[in-house]
């Protein structure tokens, strides 16, 4: 098991070594233009030349902040949408032909709109955010509350839980938690993507995705290669963090039920 | 308290190609406060859904059925009911799973974990108190429900089928055990099984059902004095009845 573990772990260091050494080897011999291809070495110069100006992190924080804003609205509006729909059939019947035909407008079809209404603000970048990250999250809250076992709500019912307001509250949204939590993984990759295109339009004047915009009209590609790869680590990282949290809190009555 | 009357209650269910099939033909059963009654029949006589409309769950096209003079017409804590199937909440511990009811009643923290625990070790699941269903063997699950629902102390214990998936040592401790709550707990149970011995060992009465339509057969009183000897001749004697009927009735035509 331990020695297993080892030998991944070699395997994924070995995967990033071959990718850099590849990278830069094609960078400094083949392209020998830092506009079109920068280098490791220059990209890690820059990112810590960029550490040094502490510009990162007010982008960093305020990217987070965008994101926080729109996946909050998207919990918020998101989870009660789909108990509603998931547990009253009239309900479905009267909101799902909205949901239907406004859930394939792309998210960044919303940013002309969004300047509009909320102007170059962190709201507007949290709107388009939040419209992309929300129907993952009703579909996925009304897919659990629809496909709770009845069993359990007449086991419910036989010991007293009678009320709807109880039945969601302690038979149907515990049982409907994993496919909640699934719909919020969902939404949290979706929410990444159009951050970085609600910053890049303009949304917002601050962040991630704007700076690329911004280093990109500077013709400081490196600094483009740097924020982008950002990017991927810190969407990494958040999306490590909710696995890890959902194995500990979620997977421990899980185990037995997925499988 | 726990006298159930069963007025003529009648069930229809509609099959995919829109036939009728009468599942229960105007049935009257009573059953007295106290009372440990088995029902056995075919398999599709319409037990599970006898019990569920006694539970409240299932409502007859005509007919009723009252637990101490009250209607029933909707599910409720008067009633407990141990399932056929698993019905344990699998995102709660042992101990939160027999607290449930307790907690609807809204029975502080405390006392209901301290009347949830006493269940548990009544059933004899002391070690397995903050485990998971998953966690435990179908025996223990059913042990488990059969906790659950009388934590909720009703007056009316419905069974289903309860031990039909133990094994036969586990089956005959779990009958003890529970013959030993119910003289303490002095509760009304209807016990459905398919096991003829089981039913005789338990019952006050066994109820035969016979099915397509279902109604009752025959009654039997089992009038042997408890604890059961399972290999006397008046046990044997009993046994063979039921047997005979539930034969007679398996080969009745029109049964497919
Ligand atoms: N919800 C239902 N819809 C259609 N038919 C049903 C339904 N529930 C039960 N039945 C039918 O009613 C009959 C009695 O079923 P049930 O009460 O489950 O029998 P059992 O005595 O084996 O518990 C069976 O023939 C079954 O197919
Ligand atoms: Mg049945």
């Amino acid at each position: 098991m331990h020695d297993k573990r080892k030998i991944n772990w070699l395997y994924t260091a070995a995967s990033l070594i071959t990718c850099i050494l590849i990278w830069q080897a094609v960078a400094v011999y083949i392209v020998g233009n830092p506009f079109i291809l920068p280098s490791f070495t220059d990209v890690l110069l820059a990112f810590i030349l960029l550490l040094g100006s502490g510009t990162l992190i007010s982008d960093l924080t305020m990217s987070f902040l965008h994101f926080a804003i729109g996946i909050g609205l998207a919990l918020l509006i998101g989870i009660p949408t789909g108990i509603l729909m998931g547990w009253f059939e009239k309900m479905f019947t009267f909101l799902n032909p909205v949901i239907e035909i406004i859930r394939p407008i792309p998210p960044l079809a919303w940013i002309p709109f969004a300047i509009v209404w909320f102007g170059l603000t962190n709201f507007s970048a949290g709107f388009v955010i939040f419209i992309g990250a929300v129907f993952p999250i009703i579909i996925n809250t009304y897919t659990g509350f629809s496909n709770i076992p009845k069993i359990f709500v007449e086991a419910g019912q036989m010991l007293g839980c009678t009320k709807n307001r109880d039945l969601i509250r302690f038979i149907a949204f515990p049982a409907a938690v994993p496919h909640i939590a699934a719909g919020f993984r969902i939404a949290c990759g979706v929410a990444w993507m159009c951050l970085v295109a609600a910053e890049m339009f303009g949304v917002s004047a601050y962040g991630l995705g704007h700076k690329i915009w911004w280093y990109y009209h500077l013709h400081q590609m490196t600094n483009v290669l740097v924020y982008m790869l950002i990017l991927g680590i810190v969407g990494l990282a958040v999306d490590a963090l909710f696995r890890f949290y959902i194995r500990r809190s979620l997977l421990r009555w899980q185990t037995g039920e997925v499988h | 308290m726990g006298k159930v009357v069963i007025t003529d209650v009648s069930r229809r269910f509609f099959m995919d190609d829109k036939t009728e099939f009468l599942a229960l033909d105007s049935l009257s059963l009573t059953i007295k406060d106290d009372e440990l009654v088995s029902l056995v029949g075919p398999s599709g006589c319409g037990k599970t859904t006898l019990l569920r409309i006694i539970a409240g769950l299932d409502h007859p096209d005509s007919g009723s059925v009252s637990l101490d003079n009250i209607l029933i017409t909707k599910p409720g804590p008067r009633v407990g009911m141990v399932f056929q199937e698993y019905s344990l909440f699998p995102w709660r511990n042992i101990l939160d799973n027999v607290a449930f009811g307790l907690e609807m009643k809204k029975t502080g923290r405390k006392e209901r974990y301290r009347q949830a625990q006493y269940y548990i070790d009544l059933v004899g699941l002391t070690s397995f108190t903050f485990c998971y269903p998953y966690e435990l063997s179908g025996g223990m699950r059913q042990r488990v429900a059969i906790a659950r629902a009388l934590a909720n102390d009703p007056d009316l214990l419905l069974m289903d089928e309860p031990f039909g998936a133990l094994d036969a040592q586990t089956r005959n401790t779990m009958q003890e055990e529970l013959l030993q709550i119910w003289e303490k707990q002095k509760k009304t149970i209807i016990f459905v099984t398919h096991s003829v011995d089981e039913a005789v060992y338990l019952s006050d009465r066994i109820v035969v059902l016979s099915s397509d339509p279902g109604r009752v057969s025959t009654v039997i009183d089992v009038s042997i004095p408890r604890p059961r000897d399972r290999t006397s001749p008046e046990f044997a004697s009993i046994r063979r009845d039921v047997l005979r009927l539930l034969t007679l009735l398996d080969t009745t035509p029109g049964k497919i």
